[in-house]
């Protein structure tokens, strides 16, 4: 035990700098914790792109497929709801799909590649519930509308090209997928020209 | 057994603790019927850690097997149909018991000085709790268990920059998936349960520290007697034990009838949607939370923006842990304050409890509308009380408790 003063600096010191490192060393430990909630690789691999054969699909039919565990609808639009989709351009947040919700192919008024043919996430973009289709009785959601998508857990309503309407709670338009057609029966969801 | 106990003493404060906390814990002889939820609150917290821990035992926390393993807990499990009962209709009473417990806080200024950390243990134990409940609805991997997740967990989407990426680390997925059902599964049986046991140490010792408050919201430890015992109080065993006594069998009449006779509560307890097997492609066509989380959703359901439908929900829970520093009056007790504070307060709960109906309702427009004005009285709630509290009149406070 030596007789010198404390050096009361030089305690503040060595105790700061110990917390410090002893802190990052904390930080650091906590990598892995938080890391480990990421997707893992299996969760990533299960996004491949899927194939969807649309030949034998009615006017106003829809059929759902997966990708990526969301539902993807594919819609063949019928002439009259076609017509509908530029008779309501007031009523919509975003008509002409300024938002990046969709692939810059698809950034059109029908919001798709062939006219009549829609595909898109089937998730709503307000708290990710899957809106129902509604064929006919939508008017009873938006006057004078006849079809469109209607939300079942908050009310949000979307038109047949998935343009939501305003006064909503969803913010955006539903969201399309990258997709391509590999010939007039065939068209793959998950992947674009750029990548496939 | 008077030499084991004193070998006992001599290494572990058995008799010390028992006298602090339970035999010599000075209780304010005026205690009402409303000072049963906090001993109520602990004994279903017992009920819930015990039926988990043997659901646990039965339970298979995957996608293929969670649904499954459910129905053979309810049909193959010897009992294992009663032990989910308790356990399911004894969320719903957790949040009954923990309801009135802070509602009888808020009556006699139980969150004022000096009990404000006490108010506030109080209000993380509310926000585990509410957590906790939300990862247990998805275990069973019905239909609304799965939607009502993904309905949750996208409202972190709608944070600004993080939002996205907080959600998908979250779900550990691109949407609610087995990922998501494990972690939530070691989060609900193991991560909350701990942390809500620690805290609810925390409320007592709290709680024993400052003292209980009481009807009256005087302190009783102003008069004591010769010997340092509050002239007001009683020893908590054996009076409050007694009384407790009744209270439970009061509260387990009622909570035995349910799980015997109306488990499913009229679609309250246990929703209909949830006995169909989860199914990420379709959602169900009327999504609703369990009731004790409707007060909330309806707030959210009202705001038309993603983002501010969020921030009204969680402020609405955040701007209960202020109240302790919202309230600026000196008078503890709604008994000897204001017209104003008592009005006040009746329709803040009135608005809390027409939330909740509106919350389990289809949603309409002229709902919509009604929703938005009760969540702006539920608001004014804070806004008024911060206000008028300032240079509120009140009524003489008694210097000892009352009986009425």
């Amino acid at each position: 035990m030596s007789d010198a003063a404390t050096d009361n600096g030089r305690r503040r010191f060595l105790a700061i700098t110990t917390a410090a490192v002893g802190g990052a060393g904390v930080a650091a430990a906590s990598i892995p914790f938080i890391k480990s909630w990421n997707p893992t690789l299996r969760v990533k691999a299960a996004g491949l792109p899927v194939e969807v054969n649309i030949s034998k699909l009615e006017p106003g039919q829809m059929i759902r497929v997966e990708w990526r565990g969301k539902p993807i609808w594919v819609v063949r639009r019928t002439q009259e709801m076609l017509q509908d989709l530029g008779l309501h351009n007031d009523k919509l947040r975003d008509p002409l799909s300024l938002e990046p919700q969709q692939p810059a192919y698809a950034t059109n008024t029908t919001r798709s590649i062939k006219p009549d043919v829609f595909i898109a996430v089937g998730i709503c973009t307000h708290l990710g519930c899957s809106p129902v289709y509604q064929r006919d009785g939508f008017s009873g959601q938006m006057e004078g509308i006849a079809a469109g998508f209607l939300c079942p857990c908050h009310g949000s309503g979307f038109d047949m090209a998935g343009r939501v309407f305003q006064g909503q709670p969803a913010p955006l338009n539903l969201v399309i997928p990258p997709h391509r057609y590999l010939d007039d029966e065939r068209v793959i969801i998950g992947v674009d020209e750029e990548i496939g | 057994m008077s030499r084991l106990l004193q070998w006992l003493d001599e290494r572990l404060p058995v008799t010390a603790t028992y006298k602090r906390h339970v035999g010599q814990y000075p209780a304010p002889k005026n205690f009402n019927f409303w000072y049963l939820f906090g001993a109520l609150s602990l004994l279903v917290l017992v009920n819930q850690l015990l039926t988990g821990i043997w659901l646990t035992m039965s339970y298979v926390p995957t996608v293929e097997g969670a649904f499954a393993s459910i129905e053979y807990i309810m049909r193959d499990v010897q009992y294992g149909w009663l032990l989910r009962y308790m356990h399911s209709t004894g969320a719903s009473a957790f949040f009954f018991v923990i309801y009135l417990h802070m509602f009888r806080s808020l009556l006699y200024g139980s969150y004022q000085k000096p009990r404000e950390l006490l108010w506030v243990f109080g209000m993380v134990i509310f926000l585990v709790l509410m957590t906790e409940a939300f990862m247990g609805y998805l275990l069973p991997w019905g239909q609304m268990s799965y939607w009502g997740a993904q309905v949750i967990i996208s409202l972190f989407g709608a944070i600004p920059v993080i939002g996205d990426d907080l959600a998908l680390w979250v779900r550990g997925d691109y949407v609610v998936s087995g990922a998501t059902l494990n972690r939530f599964f070691a989060l609900h049986a193991i991560a909350l349960p701990l942390i809500l046991v620690v805290l609810v140490f925390l409320h007592l010792i709290a709680l024993h520290e400052v003292g209980s408050n009481n009807p009256d919201g005087i302190e009783i430890k102003k008069y004591k007697d010769e010997d340092g015992w509050p002239l007001d109080g009683i020893p908590f065993h054996p009076y409050y034990t007694v009384k407790d006594l009744v209270g439970i069998a009061g509260f387990l009449l009622v909570f035995c009838y349910l799980i015997f006779f109306m488990p499913q509560g009229g679609g309250l307890l246990l929703e209909g949607a949830n006995f169909e097997a989860a199914d990420p492609l379709k959602t169900p066509d009327h999504i609703t939370p369990v009731w004790y989380f409707t007060p909330f959703y309806a707030m959210l359901r009202a705001i038309p923006d993603k983002l501010g439908g969020m921030v009204v929900m969680a402020m609405a829970v955040g701007m209960l842990f202020v109240v302790p520093w919202l309230d600026r009056c000196k008078v503890k007790s709604v008994r000897y304050r204001s017209w104003w504070h008592k009005l006040n307060l009746l329709q803040f709960a009135c608005c809390f409890i027409a939330l909740g109906v509106i919350g389990l309702m289809q949603e309409t427009m002229l709902l919509k509308v009604i929703a938005r004005i009760l969540t702006l009285g539920y608001f004014g709630f804070f806004v008024a009380l911060w206000f008028y509290s300032k240079r509120e009149p009140t009524k003489p406070v008694p210097e000892r408790v009352t009986f009425r």
